[in-house]
């Protein structure tokens, strides 16, 4: 049940896309409880929707 | 950056007001900066001519940037048309986000701190990094990504203009997030800075 940092790193991004069955949230949740690593990326994927929106937005 | 709320038609000057923004959007949508000036010049010159219909519900911005989504969906179609895109492409890009894996499908580098975001945002520089990853990205990965994050479309409404499954959507998007990513790690938030 262990996942791998890349399967984690394809549901951080499809979370932002689409709504995660529960299985899935909780696989994700485990990984990220465990792996410093990937919730750094989680922070990531946040920012760059925030940066391209401000871009979009700022001028 | 207030939006314009004038209630009723709006004069030509006003719309005309909007340009710098319609071309910025549009700039990030298309990599063709004359597809980009096209789209936006059709854009203001529909809503010149269709000035009548604008309700005043919505701000004169959101409504001019409704007609954009339109004509830059055009010009990606155009160029869709023009340029098929290349399996070789597709095999590099693939290539490229293996190699942030290892062999046991975890990182192969640390991903950084990258500290606080507001103050990223804030940077202007920051935003320059970013669109110059961004112009970095292969092209139809950009159409995805650019669609979802600067249309806000949904995946069912990207994968139908795009002719793909929704696996294969989340695929480009996934990869699109990776590369940015590893682009602002090294060009941006590389060791120096922290």
């Amino acid at each position: 049940m262990m996942d791998t940092c890349r399967k984690a790193s394809e549901l951080l991004s499809q979370e932002q896309d689409r709504a995660l069955g529960p299985v899935e949230r909780l696989r994700l949740q485990l990984h990220l409880l465990i792996c410093e690593r990937c919730r750094r990326v989680e922070h990531h994927f946040e920012l760059l929707r925030a940066a391209i929106r401000r871009c979009r937005d700022d001028g | 950056m207030e939006n314009t709320r004038s209630r009723g038609t709006p004069q030509a000057k006003e719309i005309e007001s909007e340009r710098a923004y319609l071309l910025r959007y549009a700039r990030l949508q298309l990599r063709n900066p004359a597809q980009a000036e096209d789209a936006v010049q059709e854009t203001l010159l529909a809503a010149i001519e269709g000035a009548a219909r604008f309700s005043g519900k919505s701000s004169l911005r959101t409504w001019l940037t409704g007609i954009l989504k339109h004509k830059v969906i055009d010009q990606l179609r155009r160029s869709a048309r023009e340029q098929p895109l290349e399996a070789a492409d597709d095999r590099a890009e693939a290539e490229a986000i293996d190699a942030l894996f290892a062999g046991d499908g975890h990182w192969r580098d640390m991903p950084s701190d990258w500290g606080n975001p507001d103050a990223a945002l804030e940077n202007s520089r920051f935003r320059a990094a970013f669109e110059l990853c961004l112009q970095r990205l292969p092209e139809r990965t950009a159409r995805a990504f650019t669609m979802r994050e600067v249309m806000e479309m949904t995946t069912p409404e990207i994968c139908q203009e795009l002719q793909i499954t929704s696996t294969h959507c989340w695929v480009l998007l996934h990869r699109a997030r990776l590369t940015l990513r590893e682009c602002l790690e090294i060009t941006w938030f590389d060791g120096s800075r922290r």
